[in-house]
């Protein structure tokens, strides 16, 4: 079916949430791809320096040879060089396009450094202000869904999008988090709309398929990323 | 040519590099709109507090009554609502806008923070660190022009485009560095075709007439780093 020089790889890790959007946006769009996962902290790979020289970072798309960076740009450049195949990814409503770019920025920007934070930080009073700045960066999206998405069951109306995807990519993480600082993060008392949407997302096929599973990530967290923090 | 209910407001700030990005795209697709100048850093106006409740900043695009926030959000939307007139502002191939955002991201993540932290520095080690972090990205910069403008006047080609303006929107920014810091960075002897499409990009008419001049953003700099000095004074 792929053209020869048409292949796409994906240079990722398992962990990284950013890899997680594009795993779930190609398999939306039901294109086939060779998936190298990478080291990142020490022998990063030829592949990766050489496409990514710029922030040596994951995730990368090569298609037809071409690297493409960024998890919100190569989300977007699948959605557009696949537009017509599968379900749009990006509303077609310019309105509504700005709206999910503006929470994708958010959760990227604010909502998730905030959260990882919180497993981050030793100080119980840094630990304290993470911790409410999630919960306020939740109580924004939650409103958001609820006014923006008017009551259809994903931020991208009957299917998931883009939105879906940026958030919902870091849910192998939310759930980690709240595993080890033992606190509920998208508490359905308090984020009703949230929850039930974290539910409706996860059980999602490409979904399941690519988010790790919590005590995975834990593990991870507890042999690796702990020791390196607290250097 | 509008129709009502089409009204388009800017909310605005005179020396914001993200405002002028919003008044270029406007003016390149021949949008009329109302600019409303902001108050910012003292006691936010509260149309911004209205309108931008999560970041409290400008620009805001306001269409149709609703508001559009961010500044490349604000591109892309203008881009894509008047679509078909006027020049396109993102490249058409989906492997180009991929670029083009690339770099945009780059310059507001990491080469304009950098530059701006040169004015910031307090002490000459840091100030040797940010002109190094700047250098390095104008290096990146000048060879990604090479490749995107592929011999054409501006990134986007013969017209000016999405990356163009969001690089070409902090040049004013960057006269503003030399002066207060006396570091020229867009060196033509270092980088030749960046000083070259940074005279042709200053030489456009809206943009010359959008740009403030270097005195007034001094002056304003100075201004805003005595507030930023009293707020932290104050704790």
């Amino acid at each position: 079916m792929a053209v020869s020089g048409d292949e796409v790889k994906l240079l990722g890790t398992w962990a990284s949430p950013y890899a997680i959007r594009v795993k779930i946006a190609l398999g939306l769009k039901g294109v086939s791809y060779e998936y190298l996962e990478q080291q990142l902290r020490e022998n990063k790979s030829e592949l990766l320096l050489k496409s990514n020289p710029v922030y040596k970072k994951v995730p990368v798309l090569i298609h037809k040879d071409q690297p493409i960076c960024e998890s919100a740009i190569i989300v977007q450049y699948i959605d557009e060089v696949w537009a017509g195949v599968g379900p749009a990814i990006l509303p077609s409503d310019p309105y509504e396009r700005a709206i999910a770019r503006f929470w994708a920025v958010y959760i990227d920007d604010k909502w998730f450094p905030a959260t990882i934070k919180i497993i981050k930080v030793k100080d119980e009073k840094e630990k304290a202000e993470a911790i409410e700045q999630s919960f306020a960066g939740l109580s924004l999206l939650e409103e958001a869904y609820k006014k923006s998405f008017k009551g259809k069951p994903f931020f991208g109306g009957d299917n998931i999008g883009y939105l879906d995807i940026a958030f919902g990519s870091f849910l192998g993480w939310v759930r980690a988090i709240e595993k080890i600082s033992d606190i509920k993060l998208i508490d359905e008392a308090k984020f009703p709309l949230l929850a039930k949407w974290a539910e409706r997302f996860g059980s999602v096929t490409t979904v399941k398929e690519n988010i790790p599973k919590t005590d995975k990530v834990v593990e991870y967290y507890s042999k690796v990323l702990k020791a390196l923090w607290n250097a | 040519m509008a129709g009502s209910g089409d009204k388009v407001t800017l909310l605005a700030e005179w020396p914001s590099p993200y405002v002028h990005r919003a008044q270029i795209a406007l003016e390149l697709k021949g949008v009329s709109y109302e600019y409303l100048e902001q108050e910012v850093w003292v006691n936010k106006s509260e149309l911004l507090l209205k309108y931008n409740p999560v970041h409290k900043k400008v620009p805001v695009l306001i269409h149709k009554g609703r508001p559009i926030c961010e500044s490349t959000i604000i591109l892309q939307y203008i881009d894509e609502v008047w679509a078909g007139i006027g020049p396109s502002i993102l490249p058409s191939d989906p492997y180009e806008r991929a670029v083009a955002r690339f770099w945009a991201s780059y310059v507001d993540e990491k080469w304009f923070p950098s530059s701006t932290k040169i004015m910031k520095a307090k002490t000459e080690e840091e100030k040797a660190e940010a002109v190094e972090q700047s250098l390095t990205g104008l290096n990146l910069l000048e060879e990604a022009y090479e490749k995107s403008s592929k011999g054409k006047p501006f990134f986007g080609g013969d017209n000016v485009g999405y990356l163009d303006i969001v690089f070409g929107s902090a040049l004013c920014w960057e006269k503003t560095i030399e002066k207060i810091s006396g570091i020229k960075l867009i060196d033509e002897t270092k980088f030749p075709l960046l000083a070259a499409w940074a005279q042709r990009f200053s030489a456009i008419t809206i943009v010359k007439e959008l740009t403030p001049e270097t005195n007034k953003l001094v002056e304003f700099w100075k201004e805003l780093q005595a507030i930023r000095n009293a707020n932290t004074s104050g704790n």
